[in-house]
């Protein structure tokens, strides 16, 4: 196979070549090191390479030759956020006060991944501690979007969709606290995942909004996230909040939802309030086609009202900074981390270092939460929004009563342009108005590739929300999907990207892909 | 309107131990009070009937053995400080002159 063959590769074929003996995960990492020299200084999806890839496959590969039973993923390449601890590189979560900084220990999925013997190929960038929804919060500069390198590719984690989106990693590893693996996932044409709180351990991740916050996988087909969600997944006695129950597998899922008819009879719920105003008119057009489609192949469309997802965004921009504020103040400048070069008592010291150290991002919403929990305020502001959390799950119970999964588009617009949004906060956050329910809930949420707008030939993603616990209904019935959009349009989304040029042009392939 | 003066985005940064400069004060002073005045939007349904809700997923705290787990060496709980004499985090002083 060639390199780039390799690189276009699924993580599930590459691990049949691999175990096949047809490829080494050397070549397989090989490639995508080259493909990362090629392309990663226009697309910017990493803030590290690691200098450990070719090593650790290497001993795969000698472990194999050697005749030892392998996990199904062993030696296929991985990229991970920035926001997971990982013992052999830097782990800065976007942020200056983090620059260099090297934990001492692995996150817990980070140490599933090794156990499983993936091959990890660096640190992808993000928005600063995972707030903002383009990657212009990062404190080492955006990345850019593989598909038109002026915009934008999601945030907070568009690092590791531009990584997967450009074939610069077959998979990686994301965080959502609000939408930060769905919406980059919707502008960059990938497929993302954020499982159940509580289904993946948040030991190691970096926390921004403890009681919403949940790492996934990201990938570019819906079997591949499923592959990596089981690696990841299960209990953990490190995460207080880890649900301790046994999970069933969600590779046999999204395998089920590729081989069988499991889209006769499923009843799809269309959220009534996420679509409409604010909504981008080729988003809402290839959202209605894939309803029709949906329909056509068997589904039930049912229409659903969740009158309090109105309230979602309010609520979200309360509890979340409350959450960081808390979360955020162990960045003191004693223990690990920046130390301001200024004279003064401990506390000098402190303020002056978060003051060099945080973005304007972070002091915004450091400040905008510790006036939510102020006392006076706390009642109004963060009791309320605890409430709004309480109304939003009586809706998704209720719009579960009628359907077996809930749909929406992923984002409201494709991709926009770098600076578009930058000076105003208030349009920045509508950007997460149909994932922000999910995590509000704590129920499991997919985005995948929904075909490009017409009017910008921009991908445009497809939302999937199941109940609490029922993460494998979103992947049989998402390969599923995807199997039925992709034999309409002839083809994968992703495979209609733009070939990124080693002059930093993206030459466009001459094709409107998507759905037609 | 929201209650949010420069004044008072001058005690949360002390509150949050940020030194905002005058500049960032202002600055953060208009854009807070506009997502303020957004945000307070919750307080329409959040009638005195409905319950908070602060976790999404109920658990109730399990118990582990009580044996020593595996922790971190000093060395590695020093690795990443500024600074350190070998077996503490060293600071500047903690009280001021007028402490």
């Amino acid at each position: 196979m060639s390199a780039a063959d390799l690189t276009r590769s699924t993580a599930a074929d590459l691990a049949h070549r691999l175990t096949t003996g047809e490829v080494s995960s050397v070549e397989v990492t090989q490639a995508h090191l080259d493909r990362i020299a090629a392309v990663d200084g226009d697309v910017h999806a990493f803030l590290h390479v690691s200098e450990n890839a070719l090593e650790t496959a290497r001993q795969v590969d000698a472990d194999r030759a050697a005749g030892q039973a392998l996990p199904e993923l062993a030696g296929v390449p991985i990229a991970i956020k920035d926001v997971l601890c990982t013992i052999d590189m830097p782990s800065t979560s976007g942020s200056k006060i983090l620059e260099g900084w090297i934990p001492p220990y692995d996150a817990t999925v980070v140490a599933r991944l090794r156990a499983a013997r993936m091959v990890p190929l660096g640190k992808t960038n993000m928005d600063e501690f995972a707030m903002g929804s383009s990657t212009e919060h990062s404190a080492y500069g955006p990345t850019r979007n593989p598909w038109d390198l002026e915009r934008i590719p999601g945030g907070s984690g568009g690092g590791s969709a531009a990584a997967v989106a450009a074939f610069e990693a077959p998979v990686a590893l994301g965080s959502d606290t609000g939408g930060s693996i769905r919406q980059p996932g919707a502008v960059t044409g990938t497929v993302g995942v954020k499982p159940t709180y509580g289904g993946v351990s948040r030991y190691g991740a970096i926390a921004l909004a403890s009681s919403l916050d949940q790492v996934g996988p990201v990938s570019r087909t819906v079997l591949d996230a499923a592959l990596v969600h089981d690696v990841i997944g299960g209990h953990d006695p490190r995460d207080a909040t880890s649900i301790p129950d046994q999970w069933p597998s969600m590779a046999e899922a999204a395998r089920r939802g590729l081989t069988g008819d499991v889209l006769k009879g499923i009843r799809v719920g269309v959220v009534k309030e996420l679509e409409g105003e604010g909504f981008q008119s080729g988003v809402k057009q290839r959202y209605h086609e894939t309803l029709d489609l949906l329909a056509a192949a068997g589904a039930e469309i049912v229409e659903v009202s969740c009158p309090h997802f109105e309230y979602a965004v309010a609520a979200y921009y309360l509890i979340l900074p409350a959450e960081a504020s808390s979360n955020l103040a162990k960045f003191d400048s004693v223990r690990f981390g920046m130390r301001a070069n200024v004279t003064g008592t401990v506390e000098d010291v402190m303020a002056a270092t978060r003051e060099a150290g945080f973005g304007p991002e972070v002091k915004r919403r450091i400040i905008l939460g510790t006036y939510a929990l102020s006392a006076g305020y706390y009642d109004a502001y963060y009791g309320s929004a605890q409430k709004v959390r309480t109304l939003i799950q009586q809706d998704f119970d209720a719009a579960f009563e009628k359907a077996d999964i809930l749909v929406s588009p992923s984002a409201p617009t494709t991709a926009f342009k770098f600076g578009e949004k930058l000076e105003d906060p208030l349009a920045m956050y509508l950007n997460d108005v149909t994932t922000i329910p999910a995590n509000l809930a704590g129920v499991p949420g997919m985005g995948l590739p929904m075909g490009l707008a017409p009017e910008d030939g921009l991908p445009t993603g497809l939302q999937l929300m199941a109940p609490a616990r029922h993460d494998a209904r979103l992947y049989e019935a998402g390969a599923a999907i995807e199997q039925l959009l992709e034999g309409n349009w002839g083809h994968a989304l992703w495979s209609q990207a733009p070939e990124l040029g080693a002059n930093g042009l993206a030459t466009a392939l001459g094709s409107n892909g998507g759905a037609r | 309107m929201s209650e949010i003066t420069p004044e008072r985005v001058a005690h949360l940064a002390m509150l949050a131990r940020i030194a905002l400069t005058d500049d960032e004060i202002e600055k953060l002073t208009g854009e807070l009070g506009a997502i303020v005045d957004s945000v307070a939007k919750v307080q329409e349904v959040a009638t005195p009937e409905v319950a908070a809700t602060s976790h999404p997923i109920p658990l109730t705290g399990g118990m582990r053995p009580d044996v020593p787990g595996q922790t971190l060496t000093t060395e590695q709980a020093l690795a990443g400080a500024p600074d350190h004499d070998g077996s503490r985090f060293r600071v500047t002083a903690i009280l001021g002159e007028e402490q």
